[in-house]
């Protein structure tokens, strides 16, 4: 058994996943040492809170990716998700549980739409999602006029706040909508993929996908699922992106899509397919907000932010990829 | 059966549009000049309507250029719209800064210079973005977009986000300018498009970007020093991208960290629409133009109706889907 332990942690050593913990690891150690403010529980709950949207995003892009397509109308489906719902809660009443039943309902039909295009009539996935980007974007401001809604039911802008608790002298944490959100998408995304039959069924679709529906897969089956996955978590995550934001901005989502395929495919998932782990993503997604609050305690102006997440992630692609050519030439070489 | 007439000319139909792209674009070209030919009148086809349609499409059809060069690779460039930004505010950073005071040859070559110096500033992004894809094997996508938030994050932190304007008479007249009634923007784009597309269908170099873009093994092993190619393929990407700017602040009369960011999306769907294949290998300059018409004449026409440009946005991304789905079409259709 420890020699099983051995080999399993030496080819986590050499992973993508261990270089990017690790220089996960080297920027919190030096931004705690720079700043007190950066280890502390308040803001550990901030950026959980704040990364809450593009994190549930990041997941729904993973499956698609893993199985071999790519989606980026998600932030368009995210918007009319929200604007829908929200209107409807306002204009007839709702809970918590028709909110995001109705979320969910509209993510996963847009989806399917996304699925049925790509499968039925055989367009690539990047075509189809850029044209239903426009379209469901489009249609959506048509239609609404791009106008904002500021007035949400009271319970909604309340949120949630579960597990309260004290630390220190007077800041109390606890559980919020965001983070329950977050946690629940991380477990869910993760039992889909490594507990589930259907999650190696969607590795082995985006490994090679015509062995699998020659293996007898239900390719179009599989499809739907996935693009619908991806709908469901854009329609969650446009609902606490809303409670958060206490408002409902049907033009500000759109735009965010590359933030959100930085993450996962920092965090080594492949758009070749067949590649990703929810662990890659939970870490391309920590880089991302280590990085960019770090930028902000260490009173760097908020202008040049961008500048060196850019530089990051540059950087840390070009050694994954260096480090990789060194060693295929290395074995090539044995 | 077969010879029911209606069924012999839905036939024909579909064989003359799934006979290629440019049929199919032309077909749906020839279809709207129709359609809003009726809805609108003569008003569609006044000199003015032309005009400013001629106006309006060099900025995007030099971005989908650029774009296109990479896609044909196989590749992807995320960066053109920050590369434009940045050689932009280069550009208008020095007309600013220098042309005051300056007189004849000085002020002539302070122009000269600036736009030499804004070229330079794609072309070393254009370097960095060919050397991290075809020396280091990075995908396209990510080493885009690391040089698209780099460069964008470059621009905001240098100008804190503020607009640059005022340009002397000149720039403003590439972006502005008419000759013999054609606009000079226009024109930069034929200089553009030609010898793009000569390139690409005249000389090595154009072969074996289309042979990289099918099979980058392959061509490898054949003996063609791919990494140059792409090298090369990116600094001329990123170059188009400079042109563009130059179109861009002078049609603005101004350069910012953040213009044109909505186009990034709409270059990918107008290449596509063009016919050029997303996993490279396969496309045309001139399956790229009559896209781009298109996309234009749809949003003047809906300019001219008074629809939202957003309406807009969505017919393109459904013209887009039917355009792709022809050939499933074709290909089901009985021979």
């Amino acid at each position: 058994m420890p020699e099983v332990r051995v080999a399993s942690f030496d080819r986590f050593r050499r992973s993508h996943e261990f270089w990017l913990l690790m220089v996960i690891l080297g920027l919190c150690a030096s931004l705690g040492f720079a700043n007190a403010q950066f280890l502390t529980m308040q803001n550990l709950f901030d950026l959980l809170t704040s990364y809450a949207f593009v994190g549930i995003l990041a997941l729904g892009l993973l499956v698609v990716l893993i199985a071999g397509g790519i989606d980026i109308s998600f932030t368009a489906t995210a918007s009319v998700a929200q604007y829908v719902t929200l209107s409807l809660a306002n204009a007839y009443g709702a809970n918590w549980i028709s909110v995001f039943a109705i979320a969910i309902g509209i993510g996963g039909a847009l989806g399917a739409l996304n699925a049925i295009f790509i499968q039925k009539l055989r367009i690539p996935s990047i075509i189809v999602s850029v044209a239903t980007l426009n379209i469901f974007y489009g249609l959506l401001i048509f239609f609404t006029g791009g106008k904002y809604i500021y007035s949400l039911p009271d319970w909604f802008a309340t949120g949630i706040f579960w597990f309260e608790f004290e630390w220190g002298k007077d800041s109390s944490y606890g559980v919020n909508l965001q983070i329950l959100a977050l946690a629940l998408a991380f477990l869910v995304t993760w039992l889909l993929l490594n507990r589930t039959n259907i999650g190696r069924q969607i590795y082995a679709m985006g490994g090679n996908a015509d062995a699998a529906q020659r293996l007898g897969f239900h390719v179009f089956g599989l499809n739907i699922l996935v693009y619908c996955y991806m709908g469901v978590m854009a329609g969650i995550a446009s609902l606490i992106q809303a409670q958060l934001a206490q408002s409902v901005a049907p033009t500000v989502l759109v735009g965010k899509e590359l933030d959100v395929v930085a993450a996962v495919v920092l965090g080594g998932a492949s758009l070749m397919g067949g590649v990703g782990t929810v662990f890659g993503t939970f870490l391309g997604l920590t880089l991302l907000a280590v990085l960019q609050n770090g930028i902000v305690l260490l009173g760097v102006s908020s202008y040049w932010s961008p500048f060196f997440v850019g530089l990051v992630i540059l950087i840390s692609v070009s050694a994954t990829a260096w480090s990789q050519r060194e060693r295929r030439t290395r074995s090539a070489r044995q | 059966m077969s010879n029911a007439p209606g069924l012999s000319l839905r036939r024909r139909m579909v064989g003359f549009a799934g006979s290629g792209t440019v049929a199919t674009l032309t077909l749906l070209l020839f279809a709207l000049w129709v359609v809003f030919a009726i809805t609108i009148g003569d008003r569609f086809f006044s000199v003015n309507t032309l005009q400013s349609m001629a106006f309006q499409m060099p900025e995007l059809g030099i971005l989908s250029l650029a774009m296109m060069l990479a896609l044909l690779s196989g590749g992807l460039n995320l960066s053109i719209i920050a590369t434009a930004n940045l050689s932009g505010l280069t550009i208008a950073f020095l007309l600013t800064h220098y042309i005051p005071g300056s007189q004849g040859l000085a002020w002539v070559g302070i122009q000269v210079l600036a736009i030499a110096a804004g070229f330079a500033v794609a072309a070393l992004v254009g370097l960095v973005n060919g050397f991290v894809i075809a020396y280091l094997g990075v995908s396209p996508i990510l080493a885009t977009l690391g040089t698209m938030t780099l460069c964008k994050g470059l621009a905001i932190g240098l100008t804190r986000g503020n607009v640059i304007s005022g340009f002397p008479e000149p720039i403003v007249f590439i972006g502005n300018g008419t000759v013999f009634g054609v606009p000079f923007a226009l024109i930069v784009l034929a200089l553009c498009a030609l010898p793009v597309a000569l390139m690409l269908n005249a000389t090595p170099f154009g072969a074996r970007v289309y042979m990289i873009g099918s099979n980058e093994k392959a061509t490898r092993y054949s003996g063609v020093d791919t990494r140059a190619v792409l090298l090369k393929l990116y600094v001329l990407s990123s170059l188009l991208a400079g042109v563009a700017a130059v179109v861009m602040l002078a049609r603005f009369n101004s350069a910012n960290a953040a213009y044109g960011e909505s186009y990034l999306l709409v270059t990918i769907l107008a290449a596509v629409l063009g016919g050029i294949d997303p996993f490279g290998g396969f496309g045309k300059v001139g399956g790229l133009l009559l896209a781009l018409i298109i996309l234009q004449v749809i949003s003047s026409a809906f300019n001219l109706l008074n629809l939202s440009q957003f309406l807009t946005l969505a017919i393109w991304g459904g013209i887009l889907i039917a355009v792709a789905a022809v050939p499933h079409f074709a290909g089901k259709a009985p021979r």
